[in-house]
Order: C-alpha cells, then structure tokens, then sequence
C-alpha cells in the first residue's frame, strides 16, 4: 500500500468548507414561472366553467315576454289596480307576472273579465296605457322545460334542448356505428395479421385520414356523401341537408381515432399471451378475437368512448352538411341541428350580447362541456379499473 | 453482538475523518433499508463498500451526497457528518454538498456532448472562471485519458470506448475539485482491462482526493483499497442492510473478526 | 370399442378444424376489407377535392373584355394610365366616387386597377360549372346546353386553383375571388397562437416533469391538462368569445392602444383569434412536451446533480436540448392542427367577407379554413369550385407542414 505523502497535510486540514444554503433566487424565480405556467391550465378549466356557467345562469334567469291577445277594455291610469280586460286571446291567470308596454304588473284576482294587480311591479315605473294594449305573459326558460321541451326557439319562448340534443346523439350514434366496427377491424388486422412492411405504410395512410382538416370533411359531406345518398337511396327520401350524411363523415373523421388507440391497446398485450393460445391449436382468428381482443378490452372501450366524445363535440362538418334550424325527428335522413351546428350559426351571424340568442349559446356549450367531460372522465376510469393485470 | 467496529480500531490519521455516518437509517417509504451504519471514513485513502447484493451499499453510497433525496420515498435518519456539520442539516445546500463530494456511476454516462464541454460544463456552472483549456488539460491528464483524446477533443464523449467514458466521467468530476470521489461499481460495465486501468487511475487519484468506491468484486477491494466496509444483511428478519464489519483491507481479507465476513469473501455465500 | 370412439372424435374434429380455418379466413378478408375502405375514403376524398377543382365554366362578362383593348393592345398589358382611363369611363359616378374616397384612382398601381377593372367592368359570371370528370367525358354535351341555355356565355377552362386565385383578394364574384386574405389572415394567427402557447406550454411541461412532487395539486393539473385536451375545440370559441372579444374587449380591439381598426371597432379582431387558437393548442403543446422530456434518460440528470448543478442548470444544459426535436416535432403537430380549426373563429367571429389585408393585429380577420366553410355553404354553383380549390392549397399545406415534422424527427433521432 503507498503512504501517503509526506507533506503538512498529514491531518486531514479543512479547507474553509462553507455548506450554508445559497440564496439562489434566479433558480427561485424561474421555478416559480414554471409552476404558473402548469397551473395557467387550471385557469382556463375554470374560465371555461365560469363562463359558461354565468351566461348559462343568464340564460334560465332571462326574462322573455311573449304576447296573450289579451286586450285591455279600457283605457287605465297609472294608479288602477282593479281593471277590465277583453275576451280574446288566452286566459289571464292569477298569482301571475304580465306586462302591459313597459310597466310589470303582478295579477292577484281574476274574476271574468276583472282583474285585480299591483302596479309597478319589480320596479317598472306605473304608467297610463291606452284600451286595447295587450298583455304579455312572461317566458322563462326553466331547467325542466330545458330538458323536456322538443321546440328550440329562444325567440318565441321555446327553450326545450330536445331537437338539439336528439339530432346530435343520432349524428353521433351513426358516426359510432361506422367508425367502431371499422376501426376495430382495422386495428387488429394491422396488430395481429399485417407485416411490418404493411403496417409501415398503411399507419401514416391512416394519419393522413386524420389529418384532413374538418372544413373540408363538411365539404366532401355535401358535394360527395349526399348526392351519393340521394342517388342510392332517392331524392326524396334523403334531404339535401340529413344528418345520415354527417355522421357517415364523421364516422370517416374518428376511425382512424379508433384504429391507432385500438392497435396500441392490442399491441400491448404480451406476446406470450398469444404463443399460449396458438400452442393450444387454436387459428389465429380465434386467438385474436377470443384472447387478444378481451385482454385489450379496457384499452379499445376507452378509445370507443373517447371518440363517441370527439363525434358529440364536432362541429364543422354538422355545419355544413346537416341543416341549420332545430327539427326533432329521428329520420336521419331529414335536416336538423345539433348543439354544435346552433352554436356555429348562432355566433357567425350578427347578434347583440345581451340578447336571448346569445345566452343561449352558453347555456347549450355547458351542456356539451358537461357531456364531453363526462365521457372523458369515464373513459379514464375504465382504463382504470378494467386494466388487465398480465403477469 | 454489533459492537461498533470503529472502536477497535486506531485512527491511521491524528486528523479528522474525510466524512462519516453518525447512527445512519434509510428508509424506501417504511421499509428499512439500511439501519445502524456508523462508517469514519479516513481521508486521501480508498475506502470499499463490498457485501451480498441488496444489503443496501449504494443506498449508503448515495447517502453520502445526498443523491437519495431525489427518490420521492426516501427518508433518511440519523447524521452524515462532513466539513463539520450534519449535511442533512436544513441549512445546508444540497447541491453545494454535490459538489464537493463528487460521483461516479455504474454504467457511464457522459453528457452528449463533447469531451471538452464534458469537463467544462461542471466546472463552468460551479463559477470557474480561470484558464480552461488548462482545466481541461489537467483534468483528463489525472484521469490519464490525456494521450488518448487530446487531439479529438471537439468529439462527442460518446464516441469513446466504454473504459474511456468512464475515465471521462472521473475527469468530469474532478474537474470541480471535489474533496471525495464516490464511484459506485464503477468497472462493473468494462472489460477486464479497462477495469485495471481504473484501479491504476484509483490509487493515483487517492494521492489527492478521498474514495468511497462501492464494488461486487472482492478481488478488487482486495487489490485497491486501503480500507473496507462489509455490509450484510441484518437477522432479525427485517431484512435491513447493516455494516457487519470495519478494518484496514489486509487484515479484514486475511483474519477477518466475523465468522460472516469470513463467509463472504471465502465465497461461501453472496 | 374405445378406439372406435376415439377415430369418431378424430374425425369430427377434422371437419371442425376445416371450417375453424374458414371462418378465420373469411374474417380475414373482412378485416381487410374494413382498411381498404378507410383507404378508399381517403382516395375518394381527394379525387373529388381535385374534381370539383377543374373543370369547364360557361362565363357570361358584362363587358367583353376585348373591347377593352386600346389600339389592339390587350387590357392586361396596358399602362396604369389607359387603365385608369378605362376604369374611369366605364363605372358609375358613384362607384367611382366611393374608389376615389378610399384611395385616389389615379394613384393606384396597374395590377388593383386590372383587378378593379376585371370585377366591376367585365364583371364575369360563371353561368354554370361542370367538374373535372364530365369536363373531360362530356364535352361535346356541354357545349350543347351552353349553345342553348347560355348563348351570351363562353366555354373556359378554369383550373381554380392557379397562381392568380392564391394572389388575389376576396370578391362576390368566385371567379375572380382568392385566398390572399385568408392565407394571411391564416398567418397571422397562427403565429399569434404559436408565440403564446410553445413557450408557456414547454414552460408547464417542464415543470410537470422535471420540478413537480407528486402530490395532490400536481395529480390536479396533470388530470386537467389531459381533460382539457379532449374538450371540443368549439368550447374554446365560446371562452375566446366571452373572455377576448367580449371582455377585454377594450384591448383586444386595439382601442386601448389607439390602433382600433376604423370600420368596426370591436374585439373580433386577429388577437382574439390567436390567444383563443394559442389555448386551444396548449394542451396539446404541453403533453408533447411531456413525452419527449420524459425520454431524455434520466442518467442524464444524475450526472449533472453528481457535478453539483442546481436543477435549472441542469434542465437547461441537459435535458431541454435532447428533448428539443421531440418538442420540435409536437410543435409542428400543434400548428397542423391550429391551422385546420374553423369553429372556434367563427364563433370568434371570422369576418364573412373582407377585402382589405389584415393590417395588423387588431384588424379583421378571415382564415383559410373559415374562408372554406363561407364558400361551401353559398348555394352558388362556382363557389363551391373555389372552396375545392382553397381545401387543395389547405392539404398541400398541411402536408407539406407534416413532412417536414417527419423529416425533422427522422433527422435527430439520428443523430442522436
């Protein structure tokens, strides 16, 4: 063994060793701007929720006014608070808010033609209001007509989410019905059968497929799926705007969505999975459908569920190829309005900001936010829970 | 039956230790994994950690600087004393602590960049701000990878051959001039001659610095080091890695105390 | 008896096993079936893309434009100052008056005078259009029904998408009508959206990788962000809506800084669109980042902290510059999809029809995309032809765009 020199450092002199914490504050201060950045998300989570909730709050509490026909007898002053009314138009009721031109009254008795009210009601100013002046009733969309209603037309005091809702759950359930059996029979012929070369070059063709920009999916919806449609099936019987035609597209649109989530989930299954199943004597085609694709399961159902997500949540191609008024039928081969379309229509053309329309637009974006999440969430905890365990 | 193994033996120095545990305890969320250590570890000699697999000798090793802490579910009780003070202390830096006590890795891993910007890169960041090129120059000559590279220093480290990213890396780390190298199983990826060559640079680097070398090759601790921790595991069924025993090399190697070190470098388990 | 029995069993399941090799074949041939119409769609998609891109046009003009010729000279080589004469004898007082407000005709340049003259003068129609395929099969026919339907009209061919149809601004008329302003329109968001969203995206990324303890808060943002990513991009229009044009309004108009634009003074203008597109991609920017952050080895990182480096010397030194093409790549992603998204800018409020260049970021806009979807839903036959065309610049663009992320990634992955 060497000895160590025989120099003055024979004790082990420490050199002024100081350990004390340095006050790095650049190293301080670009952490904390990195963790504003990853907390801006949050942000935007909650803008989304504020707003659309505070418009949406908007649109239940917003007041409409929607005419009776019911006519004053007479002329009243601004002070009357018992007064005759004509017998056209529909019944007055008691316990009820009206408006007579600008002033709110508040009906308390209805006996034939006479009725009792105070003036003035929620601070409207008492004014004098000539005869045959009809009243209005007032309008406001509540949360169960919101669900129940099947008439979508805010300026008439309609608020029912039906026609919207059905037209968007029947374009996505056909979008769902084309791209599921096709991208999962896609995904495991490129898991299970196809070589490296094959699959070399049909991913990217399918990366391709998803790649088109929406727009012009909506174009090739109206100029190609229609006419084709209308051809095989007549014109009368297909619109010129259908949803069938949307949601073939959009079928088109998420199946290569569902084909790459679908492979991966198939390729992660182990390989020894499949070597058990094929020592056993069984063809490739029952190995694939019988083990790989259970095994896969919670992977493939996510990827169906995130894209039934996706297909709700589209918008551009409904637009163009779908129709532009609300229509509650289930014939998907007539024209009608999803939640997405509304909104688009909505906003492109001119509106003012506190009108019925605009609140409108929030009120149905939160409930597509709430579907869309939901589904989301749910996808997640499939995977969750039904995550095989291989080994 | 554990008596402290440091007691029976005379400081080779009448100075201070180079760094040394003070009851040490790491824990991997509430399993132990190491228990009880107390190492003094002398300073400017080669010191070796050698025991069975899984008694926890690079957890010790790591303990050292403070490397431990950036496993989320590490816990570390009791004291690593070093430069006079504990450095699990809160006012202590740790990344002060990291340069002054430097390491070496199993498999090596140079940064891919260039052997110049290798060696630079540490020292730059640390605040030299002397000459480089003497730097660099001086480094890789203790490393004794000079007359290797020094027409090619512009290349990438990963260029190099296994042996000589491993003395890269050990030029790397001295470049910041730390007072203790740890090298945890630093030859386990190299050939059998790269290996000797690493030893030779060891016992040359010990000259100057202290080294804390962590190895599976008895036959290594045996040819390089001054002293040697044995570690083993402990037998109250917890499965805790423990130092079991402490002494200069040839004595631990030729009269062992324990009849369990005696077991484990006669091979008869590990 | 039970070697009998066993020969029975024998040969049941020789027959089994022929039609288990059936039936697997033939879900075989479904399977492929089911890829070879994904691919089909694609092809069709294109082909009717490049169909309605070409074809023959019968092209009524107002005025013919060799009557415009000056001393046998045609109108597109006359000077600016026949030009301006041309212009001048040949529109309405009105007209001209509204032309000389806005810039003095004697002063513009030959090229916006032809165009002028081109759109208010000659002022084609397009009578009807007939795509690539009956251009080329029915020809003869065609001629026929322009013969009697059309008489005043001619037979062009049109190619519509041309160099002159990506120079040329936006007009009623979709003969003479271009992408310039979309394109730039395009542009200009995009770069608004991208300026925003990679640096606070990386920002967060690293963060996320690299300095988070894993606890609650951490276990919040990483679910959010993965949320977020699946919100439709609509959704996002809304918030842009309420948040950039409606609420700060006052700035995103430009009124704040006194360079609101003068025709409509409100907050639909392109910082609007590029903050609300920047949030519509951060998500996306953010998990690549993640992903490429996340494969830099993590030896990497010990042999820094091992030197003594803080963690940002370490980040910044080690870990971003092997990260870089990964991030590279899922930039350019981002932007491929930043560009392709209508909704939200109509929602926005991507003007219907501008003729003027965005002149700054608090001007109008129209993007591509928008520009596409106002085109295909005119009833007009040649405005679909023109919508055609645009989606032809728009996939060669994004094509071109994924190439080069490929090119790119293929490229460092190299040399790593």
């Amino acid at each position: 063994m060497t000895n160590q020199t025989q120099s003055s450092e024979n004790t082990f002199s420490f050199r002024q060793i100081d350990l004390r914490r340095r006050g790095r504050t650049r190293e301080t201060i670009i952490q904390g701007f990195l963790f504003l950045c990853g907390f801006l998300s949050i942000f935007v989570t909650f803008g989304i929720i504020y707003e659309l909730g505070k418009e949406s709050l908007l649109f239940f509490g917003n007041q409409q006014w929607s005419s009776t026909n019911k006519p004053l007898a007479a002329a009243i002053d601004d002070q009357q608070t018992a007064f005759e009314i004509g017998t056209q138009g529909t019944a007055i009721q008691e316990e009820a808010v009206y408006r007579i031109e600008n002033e709110v009254i508040f009906v308390e008795t209805v006996a034939g033609t006479q009725v009792t009210a105070q003036r003035g009601y929620q601070e409207s100013l008492a004014a004098a209001h000539r005869e045959g002046l009809t009243l209005e009733t007032e309008l406001r969309p509540g949360l169960q007509e919101f669900f129940t209603g099947t008439e979508w037309a805010p300026q008439n005091g309609k608020f029912g989410i039906l026609p919207l809702l059905n037209a968007t759950l029947i374009v996505s359930g056909i979008a769902i019905l084309v791209a599921v059996p096709l991208g999962l029979a896609t995904a495991i012929y490129l898991s299970e059968y196809a070589s490296n070369r094959a699959r070399n070059v049909l991913k990217p063709l399918l990366e391709i497929l998803a790649g088109v920009p929406t727009v012009v999916y909506g174009f090739f919806a109206l100029t190609f799926m229609t006419p084709l449609l209308r051809s095989m099936l007549g014109n009368d019987v297909v619109n010129i705007y259908n949803m069938a035609s949307a949601g073939i597209v959009i079928g088109i649109l998420i199946l290569p969505f569902v084909s790459t989530v679908s492979e991966d989930a198939l390729s992660a299954v182990p390989r020894s999975l499949r070597e058990a199943a094929l020592s056993l004597g069984a063809t490739k085609f029952e190995t694939a459908v019988r083990v790989v694709v259970p095994a896969a399961f919670s992977g493939i159902a996510a990827a169906v569920i995130l894209a039934a997500s996706r297909a709700i949540g589209e918008t551009m191609i409904v637009a163009i190829a779908s129709g532009a008024g609300p229509n509650f039928t289930f014939n998907p081969f007539q024209a009608a309005e999803t939640m997405t379309g509304h909104i688009v229509r909505i906003s492109g053309g001119d509106m003012s900001y506190n009108s019925i329309d605009y609140n409108s637009i929030f009120a149905v974006g939160l409930m597509l936010f709430i579907m869309t999440l939901a589904l989301n969430i749910f996808s997640q905890r499939i995977v969750r829970r039904f995550r095989e365990i291989y080994e | 039956m554990q008596t402290n193994p440091q007691s029976e033996l005379a400081p080779a120095q009448n100075g201070k230790y180079a760094i040394q545990t003070n009851n040490l305890a790491i824990y991997y969320g509430d399993f132990r994994a190491v228990k009880e250590v107390n190492l003094n570890i002398e300073p400017r000699r080669i010191t070796a950690i050698i025991g069975p697999s899984g008694c926890g000798k690079t957890t010790v090793l790591r303990a050292f600087n403070r490397m431990n802490e950036l496993i989320p579910s590490v816990r570390t009780e009791g004291e690593v004393i070093f430069g006079g003070r504990n450095i699990y202390e809160r006012e202590v830096d740790p990344v002060e602590v990291r340069r002054r006590i430097g390491m070496v890795f199993q498999k090596p891993n140079p940064f891919p960049k260039s052997i110049f910007e290798n060696i630079a890169w540490g020292a730059r960041i640390n605040g030299f701000k002397g000459n480089m090129n003497q730097l660099v120059e001086d480094t890789l000559k203790s490393a004794a990878l000079w007359d290797e590279v020094n027409d090619k220093l512009e290349q990438s480290g990963l260029s190099l051959s296994g042996g000589q990213q491993q003395r890269l890396c050990i030029a790397r780390a001295i470049a910041v001039k730390p007072d203790i190298i740890l090298m945890d199983e630093p030859c386990s990826a190299l050939d059998p001659i790269a290996t000797l060559r690493i030893e030779e640079l060891m016992r040359d680097l010990a000259k100057e610095y202290t080294i804390i070398i962590v190895t599976h090759n008895m036959q290594q601790a045996a040819r390089v080091s001054d002293y040697t921790a044995f570690f083993s595991l402990s037998e109250d069924g917890k499965r805790s890695g423990m130092l079991m025993e402490y002494g200069d090399t040839k004595t631990m190697f030729t009269n062992p105390k324990q009849k369990l070190t005696e077991d484990y470098i006669t091979g008869r388990f590990g | 008896m039970s070697t009998l029995r066993k020969r029975r069993e024998f040969i049941e399941s020789e027959q089994q096993l022929a039609a288990r090799h059936t039936k697997g074949k033939i879900w075989l041939a479904a399977f492929q079936i089911a890829l070879l119409v994904g691919v089909l769609v694609l092809v069709v998609l294109l082909l009717t893309i490049i169909n309605t891109s070409f074809g023959y046009s019968a092209v009524e003009n107002e005025v013919d434009p060799e009557n415009l010729a000056v001393n046998g000279v045609p109108l597109e080589e006359l000077p600016q100052e026949a030009l301006v004469e041309i212009l001048t004898q040949n529109i309405s007082a009105g007209l001209f008056a509204r032309f000389e407000s806005e810039q003095p005709v004697a002063e513009r340049p030959a090229e916006e005078l032809y165009d002028l003259i081109q759109e208010h003068v000659i002022s084609p129609q397009v009578k009807e259009s007939w795509n690539l395929v009956d251009s080329l099969t029915r020809r003869g026919e065609i001629l026929a029904v322009i013969e009697t339907k059309y008489p005043e009209a001619e037979l062009k061919f049109f190619s519509w998408v041309n160099w002159d149809f990506v120079r040329s601004q936006q007009s009623s008329h979709p003969e003479i009508a271009g992408i310039r302003t979309a394109i730039l329109g395009s542009v200009w968001t995009i770069a608004i959206a991208i300026f925003f969203s990679l640096p606070v995206g990386i920002a967060a990324a690293i963060y996320l990788q690299d300095y988070a303890p894993d606890n609650f808060i951490n276990r919040v943002i990483q679910t959010n962000i993965n949320n977020l990513a699946g919100v439709p991009s609509i959704i996002y229009g809304i918030l842009g809506l309420a948040i950039f044009v409606r609420a700060f309004g006052f700035f995103t108009s430009g009124i704040a800084f006194g360079a609101a634009d003068p025709s409509t003074a409100n907050g639909r203008t392109i910082v609007s669109a590029g903050l609300t597109l920047g949030i519509l991609v951060l998500p996306l920017v953010i998990i690549n980042a993640q992903e490429a952050i996340k494969a830099v080895p993590n030896s990497l990182r010990e042999a820094g902290f091992g030197l003594g480096a803080t963690r940002w010397q370490t980040v910044w030194s080690h870990v971003l510059p092997n990260a870089l093409p990964g991030v590279l790549t899922g930039s350019i992603l981002a932007v491929s999809r930043a560009i392709g998204e209508t909704a939200p800018l109509i929602v926005i409020g991507a003007s219907t029809f501008i003729q003027v260049d965005p002149g700054g970021p608090f001007s109008k806009f129209t993007t591509l995309p928008a520009q596409i979807y106002q085109w295909t839903v005119r009833p007009q036959g040649a405005f679909h032809n023109i919508a055609a065309a645009a989606s032809l610049v728009l996939l060669v663009l994004l094509l071109a765009l994924n190439a080069t992320a490929i090119l790119l990634r293929n490229r460092y992955s190299r040399r790593y």
